[in-house]
């Protein structure tokens, strides 16, 4: 269910999500795609250090926890990654002097992480109702050896694959908010792959909507 | 007659200095939008090393250093050789870095460069911290690794241990060239190329991509920020190969007066 021919099909894994299921945290979401599972906990806004403080904005952290061990260096590139697309689409001028906290613990991992933990990103932020100029998703394609594009790939895929490419892909206009590549590839071969990443995205776009929606219909 | 309503301050109001340069399609330091900074080589400078450079990108200085030793290989990889690349921005640059454990920036950058056999441990240390970091250490790993002398290994009958002779030594066989460009955008629409500290400091995103010789692209590294429509990526994918060709002619032209000078 995970393979694309050409560009007029694109199918991802199964996915789903979970949110308020923690009671701790301002916002809570689990995401799951395929067998990749991530939990999400945000906390905000609340009381920052004055070290860390902005005068202007909040101050938003991210936080990866792997499944065994320490966070690493390779977490510390993916918080940065996650980061700043959050810090672009949340309205940070809103809560000057206070913090953000956005915590991502890894579940299981069978491949296509970083685009796992955005999604677990957005729809934690949603859940925790902080104030965002636009939702993000984020899509992975792989190119294999032969040169096909493979959207949501598993980590098997992954591994065989010859270039790989995560992209978070904004609602609004549809363009690409982050973008973190690995393996070498052709400028042909990075324009599908973004429009590709750009068709699946409308999809977990309506699952959010339509999650969201679920949700609040039963209070109103 | 002075009309200090008409000078906006640098210190006080840094967005609406730099806007006001960019209204007229130019920056700060007299540069045009899409002109890089002088980048300068300086190779083997480092005589300890197996293999070093210094690059200076207009202020931002980084010096690679690459030792090589022998050691077993990792268990995913049996038959190649493994590179440990090191990133290290200390206080001694700038003000923003304090001492103490690596800042998230030097990790994130160290694994940016990253992705019985030879391990070359490369340091990269950033003596002068002005924007663009990332290119000036990609120039400096690719110029110290074709620095890089590593000296013959052969297996001794006798003992069936290897034994490496430092007098004769083998250049390093260097297939591709890559290349990093760094952009960053400013108020969602206006690009610029290679940023000072200042710049990256106000921007409201950054993006890095670097290419080889054959106009493949390594890596496209765009960590969050404000989106990027499809027509300025492909602008900066141009500028990103164009400068490809002058620094690897760059690079090139040093390593061989250097050859020439021995």
């Amino acid at each position: 269910m995970m393979e694309v021919c050409g560009s007029s099909n694109v199918t991802l894994r199964e996915f789903g999500s979970e949110q308020s299921l923690l009671s701790r945290p301002d916002g809570s979401a689990s995401f799951i795609q395929g067998d990749t599972s991530v939990l999400a906990a945000a906390y905000g806004p609340a009381e920052v250090k004055v070290s860390k403080e902005i005068y202007d904005r909040a101050t938003l952290e991210v936080l990866i926890q792997p499944k065994v061990g320490l966070p690493s260096v390779r977490e510390r590139a993916q918080e940065q990654c996650v980061r700043e697309t959050c810090e672009a689409s949340l309205l940070l001028s809103l809560h000057p002097r206070s913090s953000l906290t956005l915590i991502l613990q890894l579940i299981h991992d069978d491949g296509s992480l970083l685009s796992c933990f955005l999604n677990a990103a957005c729809v934690a932020l949603m859940d925790a109702g902080l104030p965002m100029s636009r939702l993000f998703c984020g899509v992975t394609c792989a190119i294999d050896a032969d040169g096909q594009i493979i959207t949501d790939p598993t980590a098997a895929q992954e591994k065989e694959s010859r270039a790989l490419m995560t992209f978070a892909i904004d609602a609004t206009e549809r363009r690409v908010m982050m973008s973190s590549t690995r393996g070498s590839f052709s400028v042909h071969e990075l324009q599908q792959c973004i429009a590709v990443s750009q068709k699946a995205s409308e999809k977990i776009f309506q699952f959010y909507r339509d999650s969201v929606r679920r949700r609040y219909s039963k209070t109103l | 007659l002075f009309f200090p309503s008409l000078y906006t301050s640098r210190v006080a109001e840094p967005l609406e200095y730099h806007r006001s340069f960019l209204k007229d399609n130019c920056r700060p330091d007299g540069r045009e939008l899409s002109e890089f900074r002088t980048t300068t080589l300086n190779i083997g400078s480092i005589t300890t090393a197996d293999g070093s450079a210094l690059v200076k990108v207009g202020n931002t200085t980084v010096i690679c250093g690459i030792k090589a030793e022998l050691t077993n290989p990792i268990v995913e990889a049996p038959g190649k050789g493994y590179i440990v690349p090191n990133v290290d921005l200390p206080p001694l640059c700038s003000s923003r870095f304090r001492p103490g454990p690596p800042a998230e920036q030097a990790q994130a950058a160290s694994q940016f460069i990253a992705d019985l056999c030879w391990v070359l441990y490369c340091d990269m240390m950033c003596l002068d911290y002005d924007g663009n970091v990332l290119d000036a250490c990609i120039i400096a790993l690719l110029a110290a690794l074709k620095n890089t002398h590593l000296p013959e290994v052969t297996i001794s009958t006798e003992t069936s241990k290897p034994e490496v002779n430092l007098e004769k030594r083998h250049g390093l066989h260097i297939h591709r060239h890559p290349v990093g460009a760094s952009f960053c955008v400013f108020d969602d629409s206006i690009l610029i190329v290679d940023p000072t500290a200042e710049e990256e400091s106000l921007s409201t995103a950054q993006l890095t991509v670097v290419t080889d010789d054959e106009d493949r692209l390594c890596v496209v590294h765009k960590p969050g920020g404000t989106s990027l429509s499809g027509e300025k990526l492909q602008e900066c994918i141009s500028r990103a190969t164009a400068r490809q060709r002058e620094i690897q002619k760059l690079i090139d032209k040093v390593i061989h007066s250097v050859k020439t000078a021995q």
